[in-house]
């Protein structure tokens, strides 16, 4: 008795006190959610827009550029793209800033995984202090460091190299790997390492075998996050290299000469410069929502 | 966390690591203490000055300037993006094809080298070629990056929002996947109103990720320097010089050895102190509300 009058209470509450009707209260829901839609579709379609005019510009003829405005190619052509692929100056600045990414990908890996499990396991003499400092190389501007790694690299003959780059980009990058790994680990529960001790595992066939096959979304993310860092990263890369390991951007300066600006060259060689970005964020696409909480939520 | 086990052996599993961070970090960081004490004048030419380099460095009035520049815009750009970053997460949807294509989308500014990002805006804003220039130009606008000073700082924040609101906004999203669907399903009970759900769920939820994201934005805002670099060249005059710029060319350029190491020193500092100060801040401000809790 007691409860049905609460019920009815409950009814009496939503038709007295609350002014909309259930009815309007979902066509009030699905204006909200047709406002949002909106909203976010207008965003995009402005973050869109300066990548939609390199592409638009990478596709016109530098008359075409510069003769009218057309917000869309009158005659297409792809001059520009063939002009790079087939121009081994150009292509190499492709080769030569993949190479290094992947050298300082693989490198990092392999050094930040046993520091990360190191630091998610087991307390050590210096752990915290060792850890703060790690993470102080994060707030390093790479301006700082030109200088001394210009000398550095030059005088143990590693100047003009990718190794070069690839190492100076471990300067950000390892503390990066190591913060994020260190995130994802701590959330494999501790017994499964005891576990498999008392079953007899070693540490390195443990760690192998089990515990790297455990957290590999979480190594897909941090490889996704080391790949953008050092792809995006010019300052260091421009100052380590001359000619043989010359990254991409700085080859792109090249369009500039004495006779103006080669528009779509330049525009065709940035919009190249996405492609290798895109594919790597296709291919975490399903873990990257988790992979920026960087394994601590 | 607390129920690590003490063993010094696990030294060997960061030493491989801290022996390249170190040939990365510590070499060169002592080559610049090392410089910002002497006058270096040739191979066998040098005298130790102590503090000078860095008096002088303090007391130079353009760098100064640079630096009150590189923290106003600081301010400007993390006041803009963490609301439309926090906004945006609020506004993806949270799951099917549409999640993963609006994620990819979003992602994608993040992943384009940063002088590329120079070269997208300066033809973007460009008055003859650039959509957004000429756009500007016909509704009757005086918009020119290379002459006027206001109009380069509007196109500078305008690049760093598009630029980096995305890191923002994946942050949030990730904290925001992280609230269990119970918590909306008690607020749907008790009515909450969708501040409310914002206030006393979500917020809460999200000041972990915030805080990662308001110190790595201050952290690279704090260092740009490619972006400027290529679309205005810190100019018109020196409206646009932030900090990096200074600094790559009085090494780089006019080849200062002193001076410039000594205000590296400087620069770091300051980024490690503030960054220091707001994460001890924020964490003893968690620690009072929540004792047990905490990062």
């Amino acid at each position: 008795m007691y409860r049905l009058d609460n019920a009815q209470q409950g009814e009496k509450y939503n038709t007295i006190f609350s002014r909309t009707t259930p009815a309007q209260r979902r066509k009030r829901n699905a204006r909200s959610r047709l406002r949002s839609r909106f909203l976010l579709g207008l965003y995009l379609f402005l973050m869109i827009l300066p990548i939609y005019w390199l592409i638009n510009m990478s596709l016109q003829t530098n008359s075409e550029i510069l003769g009218s405005m057309t917000l869309w190619p009158q005659n297409l052509t792809f001059d520009n793209y063939i002009g790079i692929f087939t121009n081994s100056s150009w292509y190499m600045g492709y080769v030569n800033s993949m190479l290094y990414v992947a050298l300082n990908m693989l490198i990092t890996i392999c050094v930040a995984l046993p520091a990360a499990y190191a630091f998610s396991r087991y307390r050590f003499i210096g752990d915290k202090h060792l850890f703060f400092w790690l993470l102080t190389n994060l707030m390093a501007p790479p301006a700082v460091f030109l200088l001394p790694y210009f000398q550095l690299y030059y005088s143990v003959g590693l100047f003009d190299t990718h190794i070069a780059v690839a190492l100076a980009h471990c300067l950000f990058n390892i503390p990066l790997a190591i913060w994020i790994l260190e995130g994802f680990m701590s959330s494999v529960p501790k017994e499964i390492d005891e576990t498999a001790y008392i079953d007899g595992y070693s540490f390195p066939r443990f760690f192998i075998k089990i515990f790297i096959p455990m957290i590999r979304s979480g190594i897909g993310v941090t490889l996704f996050f080391l790949f953008m860092f050092s792809w995006v990263e010019l300052l260091l890369a421009r100052t380590l290299t001359a000619t043989d390991a010359q990254p991409i951007g700085m080859i792109m300066t090249r369009t500039s000469t004495a006779s103006g600006i080669d528009w779509g060259t330049l525009a065709a060689a940035g919009v190249l410069t996405i492609v290798p970005g895109i594919l790597v964020v296709y291919f975490v696409r399903n873990h990257i929502a988790k992979g920026f909480a960087l394994g601590r939520t | 966390m607390n129920n690590k086990v003490l063993n010094n052996r696990a030294w060997l599993l960061v030493l491989p690591m801290l022996v390249l961070v170190a040939f990365s970090a510590i070499i060169p960081l002592m080559t610049v203490v090392n410089y910002s004490v002497q006058d270096v004048l040739g191979p066998n030419a040098r005298f130790f000055t102590g503090t000078e380099w860095f008096h002088s460095i303090l007391n130079d009035a353009s760098l100064r300037n640079a630096f009150v520049r590189q923290i106003l815009f600081s301010l400007t750009i993390l006041a803009i993006q963490v609301p439309l970053g926090i906004g945006i997460a609020l506004i993806m949807p949270k799951r099917g094809w549409q999640a993963s294509a609006v994620l990819i989308l979003i992602t994608l500014p993040l992943l384009i080298p940063w002088n590329v990002v120079g070269s997208i805006w300066q033809i973007f804003t460009r008055g003859d070629i650039g959509l957004m220039g000429w756009g500007l130009r016909e509704l009757g606008i005086n918009y020119n990056i290379t002459r006027n000073a206001g109009d380069a700082w509007a196109t500078i924040i305008l690049m760093d929002v598009w630029h980096w609101t995305p890191l923002v906004a994946m942050l949030c999203y990730s904290g925001l996947r992280s609230i269990p669907e119970a918590y909306y399903q008690a607020a749907r009970i008790d009515r909450a109103s969708k501040w409310a759900i914002f206030r006393y769920i979500q917020l809460p939820k999200l000041t972990n990720v915030l805080v990662i994201a308001v110190l790595l934005r201050f952290m690279h805002s704090f260092m740009i320097y490619a972006e400027p670099f290529v679309l205005t060249g810190g100019g018109p005059g020196s409206s646009t010089t932030f900090l990096s710029q200074s600094l790559a060319t009085m090494a780089i350029g006019q080849q200062d050895l002193g001076p410039s190491a000594a205000f590296s020193i400087i620069y770091f500092l300051v980024i490690l102190l503030v960054s220091w100060v707001f994460y001890t801040t924020i964490m003893h401000m968690q620690k009072d509300k929540n004792p047990h809790g905490g990062a």
